[in-house]
């Protein structure tokens, strides 16, 4: 199972702050989970649409859409931060 | 060394909590973030902010902090330092960030001061979104702010 967060802009944009997807090998990479989210989300579809405006984290760590994925991995979605 | 919270802080308390816990500091710099008025640079056609709310991630915000406050001390010589992020519903003048530095000399303490502010404003997971004339929306991150990391990265 991976848990998926969702933040700020990409949390409306998809309509819930969080979410469970089943881990199997056709989500074995981030990018792969972004073409899941997409066809199950119009709203994260349109987010991801513009790269640089998403970023993800895994584990609380942020890491490139390349990035593999294991089972029990937390994985978060959201612009670029606005800190300070 | 960190903290995220809803509470506002007081400058006065974290500069003798500083002062304290540095031992022999010879400088301390402190620096407060304010929330603004007119965010924009052309305030003339923009409504006034009345709100601004932060949104973070629990645990990744906390964690990132930490890691820029134990950068800063990997850096620099320093012997305190100390970062506070609001979170929540703030106002036009209300405090938001806090970072400060102890170091036996001014040099470490000005530049890891900026370090930290510099990391914090693009690599802490915190987004705001304000309100003015009635209407919401997320500010945008600014090029400036990631080019401002730039000369740390040398």
């Amino acid at each position: 199972m991976l848990s998926i967060h969702y933040f700020a802009s990409i949390r409306e944009q998809v309509g819930i702050n969080k979410e469970s997807v089943d881990f199997d090998t056709s989500v074995s990479t981030v990018s792969e989970l972004i073409n899941l989210l997409g066809a199950r989300h119009s709203g994260f579809g349109q987010a991801s649409e513009t790269p640089t405006k998403l970023l993800v984290s895994v584990n609380q760590v942020v890491v490139d859409k390349s990035h593999k994925l294991h089972d029990g991995d937390e994985i978060a979605f959201f612009p670029p931060m606005t800190g300070g | 060394m960190i903290s995220v919270q809803s509470d506002d802080f007081n400058l006065a308390q974290e500069y003798e909590d500083l002062r304290h816990r540095a031992g022999d500091p010879g400088a301390i710099v402190t620096f407060t973030g304010l929330v603004r008025e007119f965010y924009e640079a052309e305030p003339k056609h923009e409504p006034a902010v009345t709100s601004l709310t932060l949104e973070h991630y629990p645990g990744m915000t906390e964690k990132a902090l930490q890691d820029i406050a134990l950068s800063a001390q990997k850096r620099w010589p320093l012997l305190a330092v100390r970062i506070i992020h609001r979170v929540g519903e703030l106002h036009p003048k209300d405090q938001i960030v806090f970072v400060g530095a102890a170091s036996a000399h001014r040099g470490a303490a000005f530049a890891a001061a900026e370090f930290m502010m510099d990391y914090l404003k693009s690599k802490a997971p915190f987004w705001k979104k304000q309100k003015a004339g009635g209407h919401e929306s997320w500010i945008d991150s600014r090029a400036s702010d990631s080019s401002a990391l730039d000369r740390w990265e040398k």
